[in-house]
């Protein structure tokens, strides 16, 4: 059956239905339930909002009740790269070899305003303007830092992202895509800078006009 | 404790012949250094430490500050002869002069065995480009090692005797000095969400050509 073709069942037909001891599923749906309740992410924190990070492990906040509580030390067993704190440009390049190490399908979540953007540091001499200029970022937590709250939030919203996506087709992940390698250039040291800056294939500025301040 | 007066005219006995300035703070902490000369410095240091008045054992304390050439302009008063024999005139006459540049290295030292402090105390290098030499302080005091260090990563203040002088911040193949007043930080401002002043002006160079204003909507 073609995955985007209408439901012959609504949800509250098939809920009837599983009442009464039928389930129907598809591999695709079964596929996404078992892998998003199970993301394992990286044992890595880089500031402050790797407290909050923390803390969302611990028994208070309990990201356990969303299958997330194997932290893994080695980026080759996780599945979720948190990029909770500042970004310097000194850690960048070890940011983006994790990220590489990691294997597909991984997913990315940038932790807080620094992540995001560079965030109260964003003028500074040594802060990377948000960790999305190297590699793809899935989910954006706003706050500095978020409470874990809010990163419970993200994984939930990261879970419905996984639980979206199919598994052929043109809007299939990028690992499922035969033209892509999936791997993401490490930034050198410069002398003045990163080098290069940015990825142009992951990070475009975005095309504002601002007629106000024009 | 004693003031920074009485510090420099004690160092002064006991080093004849080194320059020991009192730079005064005009400030409500009046907290008042001690300029060192460069070549005495580390001695000094080391009697700071020892004597048993002060035993300014910790060094909590290392930073930097970036002087650059500064314009000043004196106004003097000058009696000129008038040619036509009248009285002579006086006029004010303004000169204009800069302060040398240099960069100076300050720490702040306290004593836990007598629990006074802090007294401050400065170094200064001879310009801000090849004389950038100041003797290092950690043989005298462990804890400068990193601070000093990081001096020299951010305001290119080289430290003579410092074990190891590497940039401990930056990257080792970095070339600029990010403290210093006339760094210029790289030009990374494709898209700035809230520019303003300066950012706004750097932002928008990069900005895409404004495009014709939107037609009204009818």
């Amino acid at each position: 059956m073609p995955e985007d073709a209408a439901p012959a069942l609504t949800t509250a037909e098939r809920d009837e239905l599983r009442r009464q001891g039928i389930l129907l599923t598809s591999i695709s749906e079964l596929y996404n339930w078992g892998r998003s309740n199970s993301v394992w992410p990286l044992n890595f924190g880089l500031a402050c909002c790797a407290i909050e990070m923390i803390a969302a492990s611990m028994a208070r906040f309990d990201i356990a009740r969303f299958g997330s509580e194997v932290f893994r030390p080695s980026p080759r067993q996780a599945d979720l790269l948190i990029v909770s704190g500042t970004v310097t440009k000194k850690m960048a390049p070890q940011v983006v070899r994790l990220w590489n190490q990691m294997p597909e399908p991984k997913y990315c979540i940038a932790m807080g305003a620094c992540a995001i953007s560079g965030g109260p540091f964003k003028q500074g001499y040594n802060v990377l303007k948000g960790i999305d200029r190297f590699i793809p970022v899935d989910i954006y937590i706003p706050g500095c830092p978020p409470r874990p709250e809010a990163l419970l939030h993200g994984l939930v919203e990261l879970q419905k992202k996984i639980r979206g996506e199919k598994l052929s087709g043109p809007g299939a992940p990028r690992h499922l895509q035969p033209d892509n390698d999936c791997t993401y250039p490490v930034p050198e040291f410069g002398e003045h800078d990163l080098e290069p800056p940015r990825n142009p294939a992951v990070w475009q500025p975005p095309i504002l006009t601002r007629p106000d301040k024009a | 404790m004693e003031t920074a007066e009485q510090i420099r005219d004690r160092l002064l006995a006991r080093f004849p012949g080194a320059e020991i300035t009192v730079v005064t703070n005009p400030g409500l902490s009046a907290q008042h250094s001690l300029l060192l000369g460069s070549p005495h410095a580390r001695a000094i240091a080391q009697f700071l430490r020892d004597d048993p008045t002060l035993r300014l054992d910790q060094c909590s304390n290392v930073t930097g500050v970036d002087w650059p050439e500064k314009e000043i302009i004196d106004t003097v008063k000058v009696t000129v002869p008038d040619p036509a024999g009248g009285p002579p005139k006086v006029i004010e006459q303004k000169n204009k002069r800069l302060t040398p540049a240099y960069l100076e290295v300050v720490y702040h030292l306290y004593s836990i065995a007598l629990r006074h402090g802090p007294v401050v105390i400065r170094t200064r290098t001879g310009n801000r480009s090849d004389q950038v030499d100041v003797p290092s302080l950690t043989p005298v005091w462990r804890s400068c090692e990193f601070q000093e260090r990081e001096v020299f990563d951010l305001f290119g203040v080289s430290f003579s005797g410092h074990p190891d002088l590497r940039r401990i911040l930056m990257w080792d193949g970095f070339k600029d000095y990010p403290m210093r007043k006339d760094y210029v930080d790289p030009d990374d401002y494709e898209w700035e969400p809230t520019p303003h002043d300066e950012v706004l002006a750097r932002a928008k160079v990069h900005y895409p050509a404004t495009p014709a204003a939107p037609e009204p909507k009818a």
